[in-house]
């Protein structure tokens, strides 16, 4: 059994699909934040069997909901105050993400102009299709 | 201020008004001649183009504007690393409107977000090609009098003709209307065009091998090139190249009422035995391309009908 110490003020990330923490942990910047983290892997769960969490420390105002939405809007986000939650937050598929993903598609007007925001769009909220603003190339996640 | 870069951003209404326009251009020919007056168009044209670039000057010249620009990206800025967001706002210091074409997909809209003046997208990548399809759409409309109750066959690359694509999406806004997907398996239609266009709005379509087969249930036959700057393997091209030849047997079989176009240029697979058979539309299809590039000319520069 391992302990981690409580949040008096912050961000939990519950229900993170297993293995997929590094990832958020990078999407989100988090790297780049001076603020404690702790990363649980393979935490039990009745709903999921094995999960994820990220456990955030402080004010995380900047903290991109959008792009946790994109990567997995079955995340929940708790918001915690004197030790307690405060707010679930649900979220949902964003319908535009920028700088998230890079289009593939080698005829893409990004793939020669780097300096141009890597825009995707929601056109298939049923399927979670994105497309790219430009050439409208599928990405597969 | 509006744009044309992807042939859904007219509505059905703004192109039927854009198609009357056309039409009162090619009747009335002399009537526009100096509507658009001291109005200059840049054609920046990234890769080459023989048709599509000299019908917008041509368009242009006949309203009575001027023309400047570059047949290529070796010609332009380009070659010197520029990118397509500075160019534009260069180009709008010097012309009213322009028209671009670019081997890379999205390059006219990353033009049209830095712009001053109206950007026709006249054709990128495999993506869109606007004003081909309103080409299209003005040669159905003229020749069968509707845009609705066809049978339309596309045959030949219907994966990386952008023709095919753009016109699809187009035509499934008027009712009535059925598809034959002619093609070898490895040039079908892609995914999104099957799915989310004919499938999501419940078009009637089949996608079939046999060109021979499909005649008959014909009103419009638009055939198109397999494209070799579009393979990146120079095989699949030989291999594929040749799939389907439109020849007078093959004419035989359809309707006297059927229309063959093609969005040139051809190569092999219409023979040209076939271009004096009164159902060859596609020399026909060029003339409406200026037409309909005329009436978009001046529909985006907002100029006045002339009485």
């Amino acid at each position: 059994m391992l302990n981690i110490s409580g949040l008096k003020e912050g961000i939990v990330l519950d229900h993170i699909q297993a293995g997929k923490s590094l990832d958020i942990y990078y999407h989100l910047g988090l790297d780049k934040l001076e603020c404690q983290v702790a990363i649980i892997k393979n935490a039990k769960s009745n709903k999921m069997g094995r999960k994820d969490i990220i456990k955030i420390e402080g004010d995380l105002n900047n903290l991109d909901l959008k792009v946790l939405g994109y990567i997995d809007h079955n995340i929940t986000v708790n918001i915690i105050q004197d030790n307690k939650i405060v707010e679930k937050k649900t979220l949902k598929l964003p319908k535009k993400i920028t700088n998230v993903i890079h289009c593939k598609n080698p005829r893409c007007i990004t793939s020669i102009e780097q300096e141009l925001p890597d825009i995707f769009y929601l056109s298939d909220e049923k399927t979670e299709t994105y497309r790219c603003l430009y050439c409208e190339e599928k990405y597969g996640k | 201020m509006r744009h044309l870069l992807n042939p859904l951003d007219f509505s059905v209404e703004e192109i039927s008004q854009l198609l009357d326009l056309a039409s009162d251009i090619e009747h009335h020919l002399p009537k526009y001649a100096h509507v658009c007056d001291g109005k200059k168009i840049a054609t920046l044209f990234y890769e080459p183009s023989t048709r599509t670039r000299l019908s917008f000057e041509s368009a242009m010249l006949s309203l009575g504007g001027s023309v400047l620009g570059f047949s290529s990206a070796d010609s332009s800025s380009a070659a010197k690393g520029e990118s397509v967001a500075d160019t534009i706002r260069m180009i709008s210091c010097y012309a009213d409107i322009c028209a671009m074409r670019h081997p890379k997909e999205g390059a006219p809209l990353v033009a049209a977000n830095h712009s001053s003046i109206p950007v026709i997208n006249a054709g990128d990548g495999g993506h869109q090609h606007p004003t081909q399809t309103l080409t299209d759409l003005m040669t159905i409309r003229s020749l069968l009098g509707r845009l609705n109750g066809m049978t339309v066959g596309l045959c030949g690359d219907l994966k990386f003709g952008r023709t095919v694509h753009s016109l699809i999406n187009a035509l499934v806004r008027y009712p009535d209307i059925r598809f034959i997907l002619i093609s070898p398996p490895e040039l079908r239609v892609p995914e999104y065009i099957r799915e989310d266009v004919l499938k999501a709005k419940n078009i009637e379509f089949k996608e079939a091998d046999n060109l021979d087969e499909a005649m008959p249930e014909l009103d419009i036959l638009y055939m198109t090139r397999v494209q070799r700057e579009r393979f990146f393997n120079e095989e699949d091209y030989i291999r594929l190249k040749d799939c389907y030849i439109l020849d007078k047997a093959k004419m035989k079989l359809a309707r006297e009422t059927m229309f063959v176009l093609h969005p040139l240029p051809r190569v092999n697979e219409i023979s040209v035995e076939v271009d004096s058979d009164p159902r060859a539309a596609y020399f026909r299809q060029v003339q409406y391309g200026v037409y309909v590039r005329m009436a978009l000319i001046m529909t985006l520069l907002e100029v006045e009908k002339p009485c």
